[in-house]
């Protein structure tokens, strides 16, 4: 298929991409620095390029609130947050994912306050990990708009069902501008497809009740045919990246790997920073020392099996979280990646990096690398660092 | 608009018996009021609350309508979503049916839900102007929590937060005016009204529903439970707090007041209160300084509502 190369902010990579996708209604509420893409969405309704209606509500609560009215209606219906809005959308994310319901988010990552904070880390998707959508991250607009095509296709499989979040860096991917690859308006849809509903408010001949009171008796058989479903996310996402690759020739995978094929000590990261991370590399690499990178692109389902068979028999292993688990053992992707290493004799080591928008430079991969290579010599270092603070 | 009873009773009832209200409870009056005249083609959205507890009790469902729960604060919003969601898919021929006739949006919560943790969700959707109805069922306090105060309990009565005791009489402040709240969003229809008026409920139902926009309708709704009162009597005090004044039939059509039933001699609050254990404290010796100012507050906003009627009228 060819393709139009262009050159967008992430922001209006999403926005092209969730307008190709057709949607019927789209909720919005502003916070930086996810304002952009709602923005430019809103001028393609304003100049009759999508004939989606816009919901612009009081808050980001009423947004999530009326994406689940509307998708409940079967609407294909999308939002968009950062931070402290997806914060205050918590409740309501999990009845998204438990009434079932193919909404497509765009999370701008972005720190979480206090102190309030514009740029990004990622413990906004973080906090709401456990929730029940899919997870997409993103490297660089590219990668935002292919996700914020396939999400579609994703999230609205009948045997899936379940929202989806597009995650890309606050600023450094959303605020920069970048060549990338689009389909042409027709051929996206034609991709994501018409929208199919699984139920509607809006059949007066077939009335369904949503929400309704779940108790002891009921409740947590729902859960488990809930949990059950997250078991069939793996090979959905695999066959629509398949078929996604077929039409565009980027395929991707649950994880991308860099340089992995021999190598004996990991980085493994989310989102932007991997391009840090692979320019890195490429510099040690050169001097023949073998290390890759294992960047997860599917934070939830979380790939359990592929990081575990990747990451097995290497030397050293380093996880980089650019959000904290205060109290906890380590990062979110830290303990999820240690745990899913169980029973192997890799060891893992954590670095804490990037909260608050702090500058992810190369001094701070190099650092990572020169640990991991002292751990690959049999040295024992702290478990859990930071990176890049004043000391 | 004339509502006849005859041919209100030949209508179908979409929400059924066989629901886990309580006894005397008036709430599921009024919902079945409303669905008399709302029909079938009707989206009906609750928040959490009395009212949606009982009436969707997984397996169970009450209503024949189609019906959505999302939370207890965010009722206006969804069925906001909702309403878009019809309007975006008929423009593209998306709906699932096709459709004559008017599609009805209606939002219900109680007090709580909708005078205090839903408020912001509500005053957005009626800035924006969708097409429903929000319906608020007023039992003066959270009874689905257990009788808590909330900013629609009126001065003195008793409730779990704020009890009566050696030092406090109950609750310390007037109830909150949200009737007022709503018509000054210059919405083109707010009403109040009351399960016992059935007439003119039937008739504010069919009012609401008929304006292109957003419509609010805040009844009053007698709690046996939360009131304490004879579980036969919750009819007879709905009717008696129009007569006291202490809740007026009025409606507000595009900014122009018409107070619907004029008393010919007000009731005093008291005969009302008597009959409510959640007012018995103020009874006691040494109260009677707050039922003069119970009193006094009626009959104010009566004479303010009368005010407003003449003010505004054409």
């Amino acid at each position: 298929m060819e393709q139009k190369l262009v050159a967008l902010s992430g922001n209006e990579a999403v926005a092209y991409a969730f307008k190709q996708a057709r949607p019927h209604v789209a909720s919005a509420f502003p916070i930086t620095p996810q304002t952009e893409m709602m923005h430019k969405f809103a001028e393609f309704v304003a100049n009759g390029e999508t004939e989606t209606e816009m919901i612009l509500v009081e808050s980001e609560h009423s947004a999530m609130s009326a994406a689940v009215g509307s998708a409940a209606a079967g609407a294909r219906t999308f939002t968009a947050t950062s931070s402290a809005g997806f914060a205050l959308m918590w409740e309501i994310v999990y009845v998204a994912a438990s009434l079932r319901l193919p909404i497509c988010m765009a999370l701008v990552n972005r720190a979480l306050s206090g102190n309030i904070n514009i740029h990004c880390d990622h413990s906004d998707s973080m906090g709401g990990r456990d929730a029940g959508w899919i997870h997409l991250f993103s490297e660089n607009a590219q990668e935002s708009y292919d996700n914020a095509v396939m999400a579609w296709r994703i999230g609205e499989h009948m045997d899936v069902r379940l929202p989806v979040m597009v995650n890309y860096d606050g600023f450094i991917i959303s605020h920069t501008a970048d060549a990338l690859h689009m389909l042409p308006d027709d051929a996206a849809y034609d991709f994501i497809g018409k929208y199919k509903h699984a139920y509607t408010l809006l059949d007066p001949e077939n009335p369904v009740t949503v929400g309704p009171l779940d108790l002891t008796d009921y409740y947590f058989e729902h859960k488990a045919s809930q949990l059950a479903t997250y078991e069939r996310v793996p090979g959905i996402v695999q066959s629509v990246s398949e078929e996604f690759g077929a039409l565009t020739g980027r395929t991707y995978q649950f994880c991308e790997e860099y340089a992995m094929d021999d190598a004996e000590l990991v980085i493994v990261v989310l989102g932007s920073s991997a391009g840090t991370c692979k320019d890195v590399i490429d510099e040690y690499r050169e001097k023949g020392v073998k290390v890759g990178l294992l960047k997860i692109r599917m934070f939830r389902p979380f790939p359990v099996q592929m990081i575990a068979e990747k990451l097995a028999g290497r030397k050293a292993v380093a996880v980089l979280d650019r959000s904290a688990s205060f109290g906890g053992q380590g990062g979110p992707v830290f303990m999820e990646t240690r745990s899913a290493m169980y029973g192997q004799q890799v060891p893992v080591n954590n670095y804490i990096y990037g909260l608050g928008g702090r500058d992810f430079d190369l001094h701070q991969v190099e650092e990572v690398i020169d640990d991991l290579q002292k751990v690959a010599a049999g040295e024992e270092l702290q478990l859990i660092n930071l990176l890049g603070i004043r000391s | 608009m004339a509502v006849n009873l005859k041919q209100l009773t030949q209508h179908e009832e979409l929400l059924t018996g066989g629901h886990r209200a309580c006894a005397g409870c008036t709430g599921s009056n009024i919902l079945r009021q409303i669905m008399l005249t709302a029909g079938q083609n009707t989206v009906v959205g609750g928040a959490t609350g009395c009212m949606e507890v009982v009436t969707t009790i997984f397996p169970y469902t009450a209503w024949r309508t189609s019906f959505i729960h999302s939370a207890f604060e965010n009722c206006a919003a969804t069925v906001s979503g909702a309403e878009t969601a019809y309007r975006a898919l008929k423009k593209r021929g998306d709906l699932p049916r096709e459709e004559t006739g008017r599609k009805n949006f209606i939002a219900f919560g109680g007090d709580g839900g909708t005078y205090d943790i839903g408020l912001q969700s509500l005053s957005g959707a009626m800035e924006r102007g969708h097409n429903m109805v929000y319906v608020c069922y007023d039992n003066e306090a959270y009874m689905n929590t257990g009788i808590q105060r909330s900013s629609a309990t009126p001065l003195g009565a008793f409730t779990s937060t704020a009890p009566a005791g050696k030092v406090k009489q109950g609750k310390e402040q007037n109830r909150k005016d949200l009737t007022k709240i709503m018509v000054a969003h210059n919405i083109p229809y707010v009403a109040q009204t009351t399960p016992f008026h059935w007439k003119d409920l039937a008739t504010k139902v069919e009012k609401a529903l008929a304006v292109d926009g957003p419509a609010f309708l805040n009844i009053l709704m007698p709690c046996p439970v939360g009131w304490h009162f004879d579980t036969a009597i919750g009819m007879q005090l709905a009717k008696e707090a129009v007569e006291s004044n202490f809740w007026p039939l009025f409606e507000v059509e595009n900014g122009v007041y018409k107070i619907n039933q004029k008393p010919k001699e007000r009731s005093p609050m008291e005969n009302w209160m008597k009959q409510q254990g959640r007012f018995k404290h103020l009874f006691r010796p040494g109260n009677e300084a707050i039922l003069e100012n119970i009193q006094t507050y009626v009959d104010e906003q009566w004479e303010k509502l009368l005010k407003l009627e003449e003010m505004t009228a054409k």
